[in-house]
């Protein structure tokens, strides 16, 4: 070695040149892009149409036969919010017991009322129904209150819903996208021929990592851009704290699936590890709904995990305005992920 | 032979895989600018010995000499002034010809340019053909432009010509012929005796890990002795079976 200049042939930097392989083979991948840009989308309208807005939704009540039905039916179909529904006869607690109707009203004298009040829309559909039946048997109100309606924007369930989403998938595509194309390699013999080479260990692995960032704008942007334009999502934070905090979610998960395909050395096994990961986040970080609804004891585990980490800051910032300094906590757990996972993914790393 | 004329030195190489013994204390020695093939048949412990000297696996005793150098402690120069083609690795598939060489390329500090590379193994047509895309013979001409990339003082092939049709290999041997005419070391292990009689100044023939005849392929056939042939020319196949013959290998 004569110490001379570094002479690449024309080559880029190998940390580029290695990065834009993994984007490489990504983008020739079409199934791959269908995961990261069009299931997100999928998963926002579908849960847009199962969970509208909560004021819009009417109170559904069935009406067993017998004497009087007729009257209540026509007090119900006169009520505002209330919707009746026909049910074939003999059907009736099968279509309380499934959610079909919300409350079965029975036409004793006075009516009997017959549902679950477990269930939120069944204790708002004894209200409504009540109230009608009493009115139509001729109750006078003492006063008429003044409404006034408020929509307030961000506060459905779908607002709070979509962050969940470009969390789930920015991790799930990091982790997929980083742990099957190193098992691959690894398999193919093509992670031992690069080691053969003069190739830098750390910079394959950066590389790895940093490849997908290029694929983080459209991953995240898809569907928070869905979110804006199309369900009306306010994002109240500003679009650069929002960015950081994706850059550095990704980058937790890119770190954690380095570390869990370091040792993989068939798609079965990273599979199973893969889902093993992320299944108990699906479920335990909030995404569909708020994980203050597991016990006390757990929470400090469910806070610690880097998908609860990604959509609590993703949540403060797109629908409350936070600042970096806010979600500070949120964004040191995430860095502790990718770091950690990096450093220990370099150390036992199998490259043969 | 020491120092700097030293292409490749081994001596008392081990490996055991469990109960198997896949090299039982190997030794030889290939000299700068010299051809050296190990030759023998599958399982013979070819692949574990070239990849102990490249580096990529331990012995569990014994000692390598690199260019006059040991692994330890000069890696990232040997691997700059070494070029390897493994036996079973399959470059990325949606790549393409010239983003491959490229990145390869871009490991090394000196070498050749990515046209080089390309007129060299003649894959200018492909440069822009993914490499899943390529027949056996081109991706095994790509494998050995990789290794080339860094313009190596030394080549390490592990059985670059399993599964080519003849036309290939021969294109395959002219580019070894090549490299070794700028004065190139080339460690080839191969089982076509063929291969090894065109390309090598030196054989060594391996069988169950260990060194079992050293030489030039013509004194290996000399050694056979007249009664042996009698309707052809004696060939290093005569040589091995001979060879294993006495060995008592069975199969």
């Amino acid at each position: 070695m004569n110490g001379g200049a570094i002479d690449r042939g024309g080559s880029w930097h190998p940390l580029v040149e290695l990065a834009l392989a993994r984007l490489r083979e990504f983008v020739r991948e079409p199934e791959a892009i269908f995961w990261a840009f069009i299931f997100p989308i999928l998963m926002s309208v579908t849960l847009a149409v199962a969970f509208p807005g909560s004021g819009s939704k009417p109170a559904i009540v069935g009406i067993e036969p017998g004497d009087g039905a007729k009257g209540i039916q026509e007090a119900l179909e006169r009520a505002p919010g209330v919707t009746v529904r026909e049910i074939a006869p003999g059907n009736e607690a099968r279509a309380l017991r499934e959610g079909d109707v919300h409350l079965l009203v029975v036409p004793t004298s006075p009516p009997t009322y017959r549902f679950d009040p477990a269930r939120e829309e069944s204790r708002v559909a004894r209200l409504l129904v009540d109230d009608a039946l009493k009115h139509a048997a001729g109750r006078t109100d003492p006063w008429s209150a003044r409404e006034e309606p408020v929509q307030v924007p961000g506060s459905r369930y779908v607002d709070w819903l979509i962050p969940g989403i470009v969390g789930l998938n920015i991790m799930g595509t990091s982790m997929w996208g980083i742990g099957f194309s190193i098992v691959q390699a690894r398999m193919r013999k093509l992670l031992k021929r690069l080691v053969a080479s003069p190739m830098r260990k750390r910079e394959y692995l950066l590389a790895q990592v940093g490849g997908r960032l290029v694929l983080l704008a459209p991953e995240a942007g898809v569907p928070l851009l869905f979110g804006v334009f199309v369900l009306g999502l306010p994002i109240r934070g500003s679009l650069m704290t929002t960015s950081i905090v994706c850059l550095i979610g990704a980058l937790a998960f890119g770190g954690v699936g380095l570390l869990l395909a370091s040792r993989a050395r068939t798609f079965e096994a990273i599979s199973g590890l893969m889902n093993m990961t992320m299944v108990p986040m699906w479920v335990l970080s909030g995404v569909f709904f708020s994980s203050s609804n597991f016990p006390q004891a757990v929470q400090p585990l469910i806070q610690a995990l880097p998908l609860t980490a990604l959509i609590d800051a993703l949540r403060n910032v797109v629908l409350e305005g936070a600042g970096l300094a806010a979600v500070s906590r949120e964004l040191a757990i995430l860095a502790g992920w990718g770091l950690g996972g990096f450093a220990i993914a370099l150390r036992f790393f199998r490259w043969t | 032979m020491t120092g700097i004329m030293t292409g490749v030195m081994c001596n008392n190489l081990m490996k055991r895989y469990g109960d198997v013994v896949a090299v039982d204390r190997l030794s030889f020695e290939v000299a700068r600018g010299e051809c050296f093939g190990l030759l023998g048949p599958n399982g013979a412990g070819k692949t574990t010995t070239i990849e102990i000297l490249e580096g990529l696996l331990e012995p569990d005793a014994g000692d390598v000499q690199i260019l006059g150098l040991t692994w330890r402690g000069h890696e990232s120069e040997l691997r700059q002034r070494i070029g390897t083609q493994l036996q079973e690795t399959q470059l990325a598939d949606k790549l393409t010809v010239e983003e491959t060489l490229r990145l390869f390329r871009s490991f090394y500090h000196r070498g050749r340019t990515i046209d080089e590379l390309l007129r060299l193994v003649e894959l200018e047509s492909k440069r822009r053909s993914w490499v899943g895309k390529l027949s056996g013979g081109q991706k095994q001409r790509l494998a050995v432009a990789c290794a080339l990339a860094g313009d190596p003082d030394l080549l390490f092939l592990d059985e670059p010509t399993t599964g080519l049709d003849p036309q290939s290999r021969r294109q395959l041997w002219q580019l070894l012929t090549e490299f070794r005419s700028e004065g190139g070391t080339i460690l080839i292990t191969t089982h076509y005796m063929d291969e090894a009689e065109i390309l090598c100044d030196r054989v060594a023939i391996v069988d169950h890990g260990r060194v079992i005849a050293e030489g030039s392929p013509r004194e290996l056939i000399a050694t056979l002795g007249a009664p042996k042939v009698v309707t052809h020319q004696g060939t290093l196949e005569d040589v091995f079976v001979a060879l294993t013959g006495r060995h008592l290998r069975e199969e």
